[in-house]
């Protein structure tokens, strides 16, 4: 632990944080980490389901040996703010795969926070991460990408994509990519949008009740934050606990 | 089956329909041609009822009931169906589990028991043959990656499925080429020529009406109805055009 001073807003990763609610949270889930070393050539397989009534922090760092691979998936569908903040330092031909879903209403923050550091060659990364607020919810997600200098033949790929079902709801996507080596690939989208209104008149004219369409909709915009994960009941389980937060808004 | 009346709607403060009248009964094909710019596809969108399309006066019954007082979705489950000119793609949906959410959502406002996963397949199956759609098609998502052709042709399969009691079809013969053609006029009168049952078929062209032999062929332009007759309207208006069938 190299820092026990709280942060403020002007840190970077947590800029969009609540304060207030950070507030409430002692001092060491704020500042501290949960490190995990993978060994060369293990596979580090993880899911994560921040569903609580209080504010919520988690903190991995993660440093992957030669060969290892991290597979992160997670669903923030909390009802107070909810943080999840990861940093993965790869080496030679290690995976960092994470798969994110922040979902919810209610004047709540949810937000995913990484730092990958391709701190040596021939590595990969791919993160895709979605959100669906409603109500004056925020979903933010901030990934930062290093790239070393010596990194050659990094392949770096992250994707965030909003929806948002009403006004007031926001999404926050703060792509940040220091590329330092020369012969990289990393590639980077965001975009924030509203439900397809001709998708949903389009179900709703072969019978489809508008909640169920909805609920249709919001499943396929979420299914490539999950496609990645391989175990098919954990999928399930993650996306139960997604959608499971829209049954409670409606 | 369906009564419109006297029928006026507008788009954005726009009036497109004017006083459109017409009537269909149960066992009858009618077509409505017209130029473009008429008020075809408004007309099926207004009975479609998609949002944005405003009806400021005159009414549509539908077996006795105020079609326009319900939604999109009670409108299917009353045995209506819209086919859509430009079919939507639905990204991550796929086409079996759209139809038979579809399905089986008009069969619970029915009171009929939902179909099974093996049932609806084998519906589904059925009715893609009928319209020679492979059926790998259906497993994909809905639209997406399809041709103008299998597009039409997958609403075809999904009103072969629905089995609705009245349809609507606006330009599915648009985008078709000859062979497909043949194949959905026939897929038409398989599924929708029965005696309790009709169709209000939208187009520009007649080649389609060589299939689906209408009973009624009505012009319309500037949003009303100007001229009916009986199938060899279409005719006449296919040798004159529009200008000329519409002054005599």
């Amino acid at each position: 632990m190299t820092t026990t001073t709280m942060p403020t807003i002007r840190d970077e990763e947590w800029r969009y944080a609540d304060f207030a609610a950070l507030e409430t949270v002692p001092e060491a889930e704020v500042t501290g980490w949960d490190e995990i070393a993978v060994a060369p050539g293990e596979v580090l397989a993880r899911t994560f389901v921040l569903d609580g009534a209080a504010p919520d922090i988690q903190r991995l760092r993660i440093t992957l040996g030669e060969g290892a691979r991290a597979e992160i998936f997670a669903v923030n569908a909390a009802s107070a703010y909810a943080r999840l903040e990861i940093e993965v330092t790869l080496t030679p031909h290690s995976h960092f795969e994470f798969g994110g879903v922040l979902i919810g209403g209610g004047d709540v923050t949810r937000e995913f926070v990484t730092r990958t550091i391709h701190a040596e060659p021939e590595a990969t990364s791919n993160q895709t991460v979605r959100a669906v607020h409603w109500g004056t919810a925020s979903g933010n997600y901030l990934g930062r990408i290093d790239v070393a200098r010596h990194a050659q033949k990094t392949d770096a790929a992250q994707d965030f994509k909003g929806l948002l079902l009403e006004k007031g709801a926001s999404a926050n996507a703060k792509p940040e990519l220091e590329i330092f080596a020369d012969d990289v690939k990393c590639a980077h989208g965001a975009t924030v949008g509203q439900l397809d209104e001709m998708a949903r008149y389009y179900m709703a004219s072969r019978g489809v009740a508008p909640d169920v369409a909805e609920h249709l909709l919001i499943r396929a915009f979420l299914a490539d934050a999950l496609a990645a994960l391989g175990d098919e009941a954990e999928q399930e389980r993650l996306f139960d606990h997604a959608l499971a937060a829209l049954e409670k808004a409606a | 089956m369906l009564k419109i009346d006297n029928l006026h709607a507008e788009i954005g403060g726009k009036e497109i329909l004017k006083g459109l009248s017409l009537e269909l009964n149960a066992g009858e094909v009618h077509a409505i041609m017209g130029p473009n710019g008429a008020g075809k596809s408004t007309l099926s969108y207004v009975l479609g009822g998609r949002p944005g399309y405003e009806v400021t006066a005159g009414s549509v019954t539908y077996n006795g009931e105020d079609l326009l007082a319900m939604d999109p979705h009670e409108r299917a489950a009353a045995g209506f169906f819209l086919g859509f000119q430009y079919p939507v793609e639905i990204p991550g949906v796929s086409n079996v589990q759209f139809l038979r959410e579809a399905l089986n959502s008009q069969r619970r406002v029915r009171g009929e028991e939902p179909l099974s996963g093996g049932e609806f397949l084998k519906l589904a199956k059925e009715k893609a043959a009928l319209l020679k759609l492979d059926m790998e098609m259906l497993k994909r998502f809905v639209n997406v990656g399809f041709s103008g052709g299998e597009k039409k042709r997958n609403e075809m399969v999904q009103m072969g499925i629905l089995d609705p009691k009245l349809a609507v079809l606006d330009e599915t013969d648009s985008g078709l080429d000859i062979d497909a053609l043949k194949v959905v006029g026939e897929g038409i009168n398989a599924i929708m020529r029965q005696p309790d049952k009709a169709v209000l078929l939208i187009t520009h062209y007649q080649r389609l009406l060589d299939y689906v032999k209408p009973d009624f062929v009505h012009i319309l332009a500037g949003g009303r109805i100007v001229k009916s007759g009986g199938a060899d309207l279409a005719h006449r208006l296919e040798e004159e055009g529009y200008d000329e069938v519409m002054a005599a």
